[in-house]
């Protein structure tokens, strides 16, 4: 099962190494992976996507835990959490076929920020479900580049509802 | 006043009470060495920065303090990662300072540069760039205290060239305070009553002791449960000393793949296993879905990582062995008064014995051929058993383990998790400088003392007593026997028959060699050569293809014994 995790790491030199370090040597399973800084300059927050059944991703926790360089690490699977992800993709457009392109960006609410004769570059945001589905329509077009930034997630604030 | 790194290493190094330091010298470091003159404590001048690392864990392990090295940058560096994974994968307390070059060249593939801390970052506990030296304190005592606390390791500093001679204010930090690190020592009461009240159901209880007992100082503990409660205790090659060996009414000797038939048996058959501070590695489990089937499984362990691990445990416990073992004593000493442990354990206990009866660990003895087993145990005879043991890896460590009795914690050590061959020599000389009043003997194998036989040199200079006793079959011994037993006799590249000559090579060094070849002269010989002040070399010719028995081939169930 595929599973979020939202990990606190103190914003230092090499602990991204660490933590990538960590899933390769053990051969846990990294599908993507996203850093940033926080309002506390002095913190990052890594959004990490992995896959493995619960004895695998119990492990892959402790383990991020156990390293020195990390504060905290939520698994937001258990959680009610909002989860996105940005994909930039170029695609292929004529003039037969532009007005469709145009039409399925409109029903997913993409937005269009490039345009050319024949390529069309739109962006995207959503959960997993919503980026496969507009991949999966958007394809028959000829998918020439995609660019994905990693899924992005929070904790949403009322847990019990 | 202001000081520069180095002085300002030196004085961390004074406050954090090192006596002595393991190192070599080379360029990026000689602002260091500059100072040695000044320094609180002894520096040992290795022959090959491996000697210094492996000594460096010796000493840790025999005193239970933190061991240091110090060594300079690229090959300095390269050369202590064998050492430094040695003592991560045994958890013992290190601290490496490595040389660097200057922050400005670092990047740029300058002479003897290599990037120390991407290489020992899967192999250390944590590791340290110092780029400022306004953090070097800091980082210092960071160091010190990772080394030391929780699940204890290995710990890295690495030191550019440039940082060592730049000056600042010297501040010591007042504490260490890290929001990234806590390790949780106290047990979780409701666990432990639990477990009490497991212990006091039980019928068939065991105890499977790991590294975790002694590096706690929980051996005490231990003792208390296991002879007030009536249980029987097996341990893994670290745990050996957390129990005493001579108590032949609960002590079943070793577990796992040259375990005991007791042991292992004992195991198969328990109706609850106290697993505590060791990991279930590969080397004690044998098969993992047939270990301990029948039992009810406790895990204690600091570290939350070795729960759940490999095997799935029922009650896991996640805290300092000594602190959990502590709080099962005050919760069960009550009960003592209104439970018969003694009684409802001694049906169990009268097995457990009565397997050690049918397969108690021995050997063929010959008149003939000098049995390697009977020279340790001679060893134990003639010592007393109060001797450090250090072991190489192979055959030589597992008949020490086997047959050299361990009474006390801190008295055998050996590269359990790595397996690393070359260990036992410059463990030993650590070892030595740690307890300079105890005998220290290396027991070795003729191949494996060759990997870091140039640490005589240091042994010889230094004036320390450490006797090698080398259970020689001229075979690379436990490769040899895995290729007897699995690949059809196929002695690949195992024959070492092409060796130097040890007495001479013993003399070349300025130590003293003695041979042995016939079993007659084995006691008096060895007693000669622990007689003997200083560096000692025994070469003792062995039986060429003697086999460690029991055991277990790799993946086989515990109860899938080879015995002798």
């Amino acid at each position: 099962m595929r599973h979020t995790l939202s990990v606190t790491v103190e914003n230092e030199p090499g602990v991204l190494s660490r933590v990538a370090g960590l899933f390769s040597g053990r051969g846990f399973n990294i599908e993507s992976l996203n850093v940033g800084p926080t309002l506390d300059p002095g913190i990052s927050v890594m959004t990490i996507t992995t896959e493995g059944d619960e004895q695998i991703i119990e492990q892959i926790v402790k383990q991020l835990r156990k390293l020195i360089t990390v504060i905290k690490v939520v698994d937001l699977t258990e959680l009610k959490s909002v989860l996105r992800e940005m994909v930039l993709m170029k695609i292929n457009a004529n003039d037969a076929n532009r007005a469709e392109i145009l039409r399925t960006v409109d029903i997913f609410r993409c937005k269009v920020v490039d345009v050319s004769i024949d390529e069309i570059t739109i962006e995207a945001t959503g959960n997993y479900d919503k980026i496969a589905a507009i991949l999966s329509l958007l394809t028959r077009f000829g998918v020439k580049e995609i660019s994905r930034s990693g899924m992005v997630a929070m904790k949403r604030s009322v847990q019990n509802s | 006043m202001e000081l520069t790194g180095a002085q300002i290493l030196l004085e961390c190094l004074k406050r954090e009470g090192v006596e002595v330091v393991f190192g070599f010298p080379g360029g990026a470091v000689i602002d260091i060495y500059n100072e040695l003159p000044n320094a609180s404590f002894k520096h040992v001048l290795v022959r090959h920065e491996q000697g210094a690392i492996h000594a460096a864990d010796g000493y840790a392990r025999a005193s239970g303090k933190v061991g240091v090295c110090l060594v300079t940058s690229g090959p300095g560096a390269t050369n202590t990662v064998t050492g430094i994974a040695t003592a991560y994968m045994d958890s013992i307390p290190v601290v490496i300072l490595t040389g660097q070059v200057p922050t400005p060249l670092i990047g740029n593939d300058a002479f003897q540069e290599v990037d120390i801390v991407g290489i020992t970052r899967p192999c250390t506990k944590h590791n340290y760039l110092v780029k400022d030296v306004n953090d070097l304190a800091h980082v210092i005592r960071q160091a010190f205290f990772l080394a030391r606390s929780g699940r204890p390791g290995p710990v890295l500093v690495d030191l550019p060239k440039d940082i060592m001679q730049t000056r600042t204010k010297f501040v010591w930090p007042a504490d260490v305070n890290m929001r990234s690190y806590n390790p949780n020592y106290k047990p979780h009461a409701g666990q432990i009553r639990k477990v009490a009240q497991l212990i006091r159901e039980s019928e068939r209880p065991i105890i499977y002791a790991g590294g975790g007992v002694i590096s706690s100082h929980a051996h005490e503990a231990l003792t208390w449960l296991a002879e007030n409660l009536h249980i029987p205790v097996t341990a893994t090659l670290m745990g050996l000393g957390c129990f005493p060996g001579d108590n032949k009414r609960l002590w079943l000797g070793m577990l796992g793949m040259h375990g005991t038939y007791a042991a292992n048996m004992g195991i198969n058959n328990a109706d609850l296993v106290l697993a505590i501070g060791a990991r279930f590695d590969d080397r004690v489990t044998g098969k993992v879905s047939t270990f301990a089937p029948k039992a009810t499984l406790v895990h204690i362990d600091i570290d939350p990582t070795s729960i759940q691990k490999n095997v799935s445990v029922h009650v896991p416990i996640v805290s300092d062995c000594r602190l959990a073992l502590e709080a099962l004593k005050e919760e069960l000493e009550p009960s003592l008064a209104d439970y018969d442990f003694e009684g409802g354990h001694m049906p169990w206990i009268t097995k457990v014995g009565v397997w050690a009866k049918e397969h108690p660990l021995t050997y063929k003895p010959s008149a003939t051929t000098i049995k390697p087993q009977y020279v340790v145990e001679k060893l134990h005879e003639i010592t007393k058993g109060d001797a450090i043991i250090c072991t190489e890896v192979g055959q030589n460590q597992m008949w020490a383990a086997q047959f050299y009795t361990f009474n006390k914690p801190n008295t055998f050590l050996s590269s359990g998790g790595l397996g690393t061959m070359g260990y036992g020599f410059p463990a030993a000389i650590g070892a030595q400088f740690a307890c300079p009043d105890k005998m220290v003997i290396d027991i070795a194998g003729d191949g494996s003392i060759q990997m870091n036989i140039q640490e005589l040199a240091t042994s010889v200079c230094n004036n320390l007593g450490v006797k090698i006793v080398i259970l020689n079959n001229g075979f690379l011994g436990m490769v040899r026997q895995w290729q007897e037993l699995f690949y059809k006799k196929n002695y690949c590249e195992t024959c070492m028959d092409a060796q130097p000559d040890f007495v001479k090579l013993a003399e070349a060094y300025g130590a003293t060699g003695f041979r042995i070849t016939q079993v007659e002269d084995v006691e008096r010989v060895l007693r000669q050569a622990l007689d003997t002040p200083g560096t000692v070399i025994v070469d003792v010719r062995v039986e060429k293809e003697e086999n460690v028995y029991p055991m277990v081939p790799a993946g086989a169930s515990l109860t899938d014994m080879l015995l002798v």
